[in-house]
């Protein structure tokens, strides 16, 4: 390889590095912002933040749902399979939202440590088939693969 | 063998292997998205969660996984280019960027037309989707940098320094659903254990992907010659062609 070529080369290949030592100092330092949400642990343990807005994130418990038949408002329980928060949401759910399903709120702690939501998004997993798989699956009395929350846990 | 290919780096040679080329790929594309489409709207069932919005999926994931390869094809030639004076790189890099801004664009449109239904939301600011955003506005300050500079020589420099440097957000794109919580679902298909699709879905998915990257070859093939008739136009070649012989 002739010396230009060789320093132009040089010159790309610091520069792809430089560029990839930059990226991932500022994306470790950022790692907290980066989060979307937070588990249900992190919020039991006191990691989330106590006086503004955040996110957290987990399975709808089965059996925790609980309807106002007057409104629209609802409460239902969100784990992470170790720790639960109780959420409080009031207006229209996403089509998945559903027991066991994933499901990402927006809100604050209220009073008695309830997580008062202003926005529920449904969190889908990885796994796709079609409904008779599915209905197989359940009767042959294997769990269906869930893994929306696999990192949170 | 590697002199074979390298007889190709002469751009009136390439010009003659590219229009031999283009027919194949794209009767390939067409083929591959009919039967793929008829597979996708038709024959894959719908989703035991999602039901018919499922669908989206064959459009989606063949756009995104475009959108990232199209950047490394972009960035490898741009270098390639940069360091060994490769013009038909250098038009492989420039011809790239607005089919690699399209397949972006289109995967951020179908993403957030999924997302409304799924999610209950357009958009979010999760680290998926913003990286991915951040994608496409390296292709568009890609391609801005081409149009700014005249000389195409210079351009082409300096586009591969830009694509150069952006190649640090693929590997971020691919990642950002394992190492950070995001609302977007991990990898179905591109991670170690067996893909997360049944077979019924999965088989259509990849011929749409199949599809996708025939068309980008030939979209591309037809974009480079144009490019290379316009760099080379004061070249013997070129003077030929355009004086009627073939």
């Amino acid at each position: 390889m002739n010396p230009a070529r060789r320093r132009r080369l040089i010159i790309i290949v610091a520069l792809v590095l430089g560029g990839g030592v930059a990226a991932a100092l500022a994306l470790r330092a950022f790692q907290e912002n980066l989060l979307y949400f937070y588990s249900p642990s992190q919020v039991v343990a006191g990691e989330a933040p106590r006086n503004r807005a955040f996110r957290v994130g987990g399975l709808v418990e089965n059996g925790s749902v609980q309807r106002d038949p007057q409104t629209l408002a609802v409460s239902f329980t969100l784990t992470d399979t170790l720790q639960s928060v109780r959420v409080q949401y009031q207006g229209v759910l996403p089509d998945l939202f559903r027991e066991g399903q994933g499901i990402v709120a927006n809100g604050r702690i209220g009073d008695g440590g309830v997580f008062v939501a202003g926005e529920v998004l449904a969190k889908h997993d990885e796994n796709y088939m079609p409904p008779e798989v599915a209905k197989a699956l359940a009767a042959a009395g294997k769990p269906i693969p869930r893994s929306a929350f696999k990192q949170a846990q | 063998m590697l002199e074979r290919l390298y007889k190709y780096a002469a751009p009136h040679q390439f010009f003659a292997l590219s229009r031999a080329l283009t027919p194949w790929f794209g009767g390939a594309a067409a083929a591959l998205l009919a039967v793929g489409l008829a597979g996708a709207l038709w024959f894959a069932p719908p989703d035991y969660q999602q039901g018919e919005s499922v669908r989206i999926i064959y459009v989606h994931v063949p756009a995104a996984w475009m959108s990232l390869f199209v950047y490394v094809v972009l960035a490898a030639a741009g270098i390639t280019g940069l360091v060994w004076n490769v013009k038909v790189a250098d038009a492989l890099a420039r011809a790239s960027a607005p089919l690699g801004a399209s397949f972006t664009l289109l995967a951020l449109a179908t993403g957030s037309l999924w997302g409304k239904p799924m999610w209950g939301t357009w958009w979010v600011w999760d680290a998926r989707l913003t990286s991915e955003l951040i994608l496409l506005f390296l292709y568009l300050g890609y391609i801005a940098l081409q149009g700014a500079i005249e000389d195409t020589r210079m351009a082409a420099r300096a586009g591969a320094v830009l694509a150069a440097i952006g190649l640090v957000n693929i590997p971020i794109i691919h990642y950002s659903v394992e190492w950070w919580s995001t609302l977007h679902q991990g990898p179905t298909i591109t991670r170690f254990d067996a893909p997360a699709i049944h077979a019924s879905m999965l088989v259509p998915l990849l011929i749409m992907a199949l599809g996708f990257k025939a068309f980008y070859a030939a979209t591309a093939l037809v974009r480079m010659r144009c490019e290379l008739l316009e760099s080379e136009c004061n070249s013997a070649w070129v003077t030929e062609l355009g004086s009627g012989g073939k």
